[in-house]
């Protein structure tokens, strides 16, 4: 495995060089984030002859830490639902009533869709950050071209644990900071430090809300794919 | 614009429904595990005399007149994941769907990625 050295911190959508000053929302031009006049192009056609390619990108994070913000400002987004059997497990019915009365959960999922050149089209996922949710990122990150995990700085343990599994993972991710207004500016290696991740792993701030800031994050996770070569017992995409 | 707690994951989630009676049952695919970026693409065969089609799988079967991802599929026909991967089994097995592009594996290769980021820049 090939070392790769900590890369230039990337400010995505950082308001200038040395801008350390607290992003002011009420700020005209930046887009609100879900609702209000997102601008979701419900009109876009498919390509014409269907996607000939698809990849997959992940975006991963706790609750409230701007998943379905980003998703929504770089993709067409729209609603997708899995559905789940899940094990009630000690509710205390016995056992052939539990095989007849399956409980099936239904997980909404952030599902957005960017369409490239060359019948390409990627599709973001934004994934529930919480435990009893890992089975859905195994299936998720299959083949994935890899994974944002997003933070909000005033409760980055919301998203400990989408850390933790993408680092046990071979997929590369990058970690993307949200900067919410009212949260204290932290540089990307004071966030470093304090979540622990690797140099390796870049890291950058963004504006989850702004799409050019949504597609400087997409960028700098590919970038760092391609940085990093594939295991070489790995069958290439599309084998 | 609804609540803002609408919009947590952890809410909207919950048992809800039942998809077992668009699935007559069934509730995972017996044939190849799909993946939500698997393309699909109706085979234009006709439908063999005496087979009867859910509407959910002749919608499908429209919607696959031209390649079309799981995933797509899923959320055109506000449908669950797990449920289209049943309809789409059954369907290949009466060779009316078929796979056209499986999911990628691994990385793609260098060009590849060149280009999705530089398209992903130009957008
Ligand atoms: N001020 C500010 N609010 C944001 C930002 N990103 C997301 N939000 C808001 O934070 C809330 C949670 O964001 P959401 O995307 O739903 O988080 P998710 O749970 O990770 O999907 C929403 O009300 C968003 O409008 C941001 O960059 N700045
Ligand atoms: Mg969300």
């Amino acid at each position: 495995m090939t070392y790769v050295p900590s890369e230039p911190v990337l400010r995505a959508g950082a308001p200038g060089v040395g801008g350390t000053a607290p992003r002011d929302d009420t700020e005209p031009g930046i887009q609100p984030g879900v609702g209000g006049t997102d601008p979701r192009d419900d009109t876009e056609p498919a390509p014409a002859a269907g996607p000939s390619s698809a990849y997959k990108i992940l975006v991963a994070g706790g609750f409230g830490v701007g998943k379905t913000t980003l998703v929504g400002a770089v993709s067409e987004i729209r609603p997708l639902h899995t559905e789940e059997l899940m094990t009630e497990a000690g509710s205390g019915v016995d056992d052939i009533r539990r095989i007849e009365q399956k409980t099936t959960t239904t997980v909404a999922m952030d599902f957005g869709r960017i369409t490239l050149s060359q019948g390409t089209v990627l599709y973001l996922f934004g994934t529930p950050g919480q435990d009893r949710f890992w089975f859905m990122w195994e299936e998720l990150s299959r083949g994935a071209l890899g994974a944002v995990v997003l933070i909000d700085t005033r409760r980055i343990e919301a998203s400990f644990a989408a850390i933790d599994y993408f680092e046990h993972r071979s997929d590369p991710f990058i970690v993307a900071v949200n900067r919410f207004q009212d949260a204290y500016d932290y540089t990307a290696e004071e966030i470093r430090d304090a979540l622990d991740i690797a140099p390796e792993v870049p890291i950058v701030l963004c504006d989850a809300r702004r799409r050019e800031s949504a597609k400087e994050v997409l960028v700098a996770l590919i970038e760092h794919a391609m940085r990093r070569p594939g295991h070489p017992d790995e069958a290439q995409a599309y084998a | 614009m609804g609540s803002r707690h609408e919009r947590w994951v952890d809410e909207a989630a919950g048992p809800l429904v039942r998809p077992y009676a668009i699935t007559r049952g069934r509730t995972g695919p017996r044939g190849e595990r799909l993946d939500l970026v698997t393309i699909l693409t109706g085979t234009g065969r006709p439908v063999p005399e005496r087979t009867r089609l859910s509407p959910e799988q002749y919608r499908m079967l429209a919607l696959c007149r031209r390649p079309t991802t799981v995933a797509d599929i899923a959320s055109d026909l506000a449908l669950p994941v797990g449920v289209i991967e049943v309809l789409a089994d059954d369907l290949m097995d009466l060779g009316l769907l078929g796979v056209a592009r499986p999911a990628p594996v691994g990385r793609p290769d260098m060009d590849t990625l060149r280009r999705i980021r530089d398209d992903l820049r130009a957008l």
